[in-house]
């Protein structure tokens, strides 16, 4: 029974941090209409900006956290200008290639600069484990759930009850009217790249706190399971995102625990194989009727 | 002086001229119609007053601000409002957020409950209906809303385009009688129409359009007698 429970909690745990992750895929899909691949290297980028400001710099902690937060923001909108921006009217298959030729960049960029030897971590995080019964739940499990709430908890506030969160739902429905509405569609789109790079900083630093290991590629992998999170909870619908991350985590723990470690990769893809087949719309998504 | 002056207005799409050199004006109190078939440029010369397009050549200057120079968003703040072709409401929000991104530039609440009040007013249904989402109101009822969103920014001038489209006859004519109520309590009207008939009867002025260049212009009154329009688009 203990272990049930201690999948389920090691589940949860990678499953806040693709939540964090998908949060950022579902909002530019929501409002740029694209997949911007290059996001999971975003955490990366926030795994080796912890690293050089804790290790290198000898930041204090709480503010090496913060600067790495604004570092993947601006990041998020710097790449959305330079890269995205210019190909707003190009065909969907440009702006893909475009993401992935972006990604590709950050990782060589990282490869250039650190070299491909995976570089040790100290965990950031100093909380000790709780007992509830014959459970233990460790301290970066609890740090992680308590970090996702609170990003959750702030992210759906801000979109429903702000100006910006409003004109964000504006500007992902119809550009032109949210323009005529005066709302600065541009700022609006750099706000959103910069909340969902925000978020995947946060999710890369609690990511290394668990792995404790920093390598080019560390991205890569959450990354592209969060875009499964993401469709799984209907891409574009952000308690989707939330709720398809933590859903995945489970899936992959169990898989995991009960079935084989081996497959449970292929497991966790063939989840995004099923949803296109069975509901490619995901959990929350909606079926768009398109009125003439 | 007018308030809003179009100065020798030339717009293309890619190489395709749709607009060659169009000068006309309204001024403060008037109700315009730019009437005209489709494909004639009446909703791109709209685009182009709120800086969804920008023209080749040519000026909008509006109460002494050069509107080609501007970003749209920046438009509402000085006074224009445009109720876009097909509504473009948000279809999949509430009709009481949709009223209240009309209101986005604007910065004083309870300024803005005032104003809210009075759209509700003028538009009952739409506070009956007030947390319904939008994209299922009916589509006079998204007219409506349209209109009630527009003048949620509180403007001096509106811009509609095709407020008729797709309407039942009995909704056309609320909405036009709705239109010379905008207009009765001081706001000046832009107004395109293929609905020549029902334009015209609200209108101080008339344009007639045809494949970018004004063809004819003057009093509504004196159009609707003038037999070529009669006969191109009042089916007489």
């Amino acid at each position: 029974m203990g272990s049930i429970l201690e999948q389920l909690i090691n589940g949860l745990r990678s499953g806040s941090i693709y939540a964090l992750i998908a949060l950022g895929y579902t909002m530019v899909y929501g409002i740029a209409k694209m997949i911007n691949f290059a996001h999971g290297d975003i955490i990366m980028v926030g795994a080796y900006a912890l690293y050089v400001l804790i290790a290198l710099l000898k930041v204090p902690v709480m503010a090496a956290v913060f600067l790495t937060i604004i570092i993947c923001s601006v990041l998020g909108i710097i790449i959305e200008k330079v890269a995205y921006k210019p190909l707003r009217k190009a065909p969907a298959l440009s702006v893909l290639i475009t993401a992935i030729g972006v990604s590709f960049f950050l990782q060589s960029l990282a490869l250039l600069i650190f070299k491909p030897n995976p570089i040790a971590f100290k965990s950031i995080i100093n909380v000790n484990s709780i007992r509830i019964g014959d459970i233990t739940i460790s301290g970066v499990s609890l740090v992680t759930f308590i970090i996702t709430f609170i990003c959750m908890v702030s992210l759906t506030y801000f979109i429903n009850k702000t100006k910006t969160g409003a004109a964000m739902k504006a500007v992902s429905e119809d550009k032109a009217a949210a323009e005529l509405m005066g709302i600065n569609v541009n700022r609006t789109i750099s706000i959103t790249f910069a909340i969902g790079s925000g978020l995947a900083a946060v999710a890369g630093i609690l990511f290394v706190c668990q792995y404790q290991s920093i390598q080019p590629t560390l991205g890569a992998l959450p990354g592209i399971k969060a875009f499964v999170a993401a469709v799984l909870g209907g891409i574009g619908s952000i308690p989707g995102a939330m709720i398809g991350g933590l859903v995945l985590g489970l899936i992959e723990s169990i898989s995991k625990a009960y079935i084989s470690s081996q497959l449970s990769d292929a497991i966790v893809f063939g989840v995004l194989v099923v949803v296109l087949l069975v509901k490619p719309s995901g959990l929350l998504g909606k079926n768009r009727i398109e009125k003439v | 002086m007018a308030m809003l002056t179009i100065n020798n207005l030339e717009v293309y799409y890619g190489v395709i001229q749709a607009i060659k050199g169009i000068s006309f004006e309204v001024n403060e109190g008037e109700v315009i119609a730019l009437i005209g078939a489709n494909g004639a440029g009446k909703t791109t010369i709209l685009h182009t007053i709120t800086g969804l397009i920008s023209p080749k050549a040519g000026s909008v200057e509006f109460e002494g601000h050069d509107l080609t120079k501007m970003p749209a968003h920046n438009i509402v703040s000085l006074g224009m409002a445009h109720v876009p072709e097909g509504r473009r409401i948000f279809q999949e929000l509430s009709v009481f957020e949709n009223l209240k991104l009309g209101a986005y530039t604007r910065k004083d609440k309870n300024e803005i409950s005032e104003t809210l009040e009075k759209v509700y007013l003028r538009f009952p249904r739409l506070k009956e209906r007030k947390n319904q989402i939008a994209g299922t109101l009916s589509g006079g009822e998204q007219q409506m809303l349209a209109m009630g969103r527009a003048l949620m920014s509180h403007p001096k001038i509106i811009l509609m385009d095709e407020p008729s489209m797709g309407l039942s006859p009995l909704f056309v004519s609320e909405i036009f009688d709705i239109i010379k109520e905008i207009s009765d309590n001081g706001t000046t009207v832009l107004l395109v129409e293929q609905n020549a008939k029902k334009a015209l009867s609200i209108a101080d002025r008339a344009y007639v359009l045809e494949t970018g260049k004004i063809v004819l212009e003057g009093d509504a009154e004196e159009m609707m007698n003038n037999d070529s329009v009669k006969k191109a688009y009042l089916g007489e």
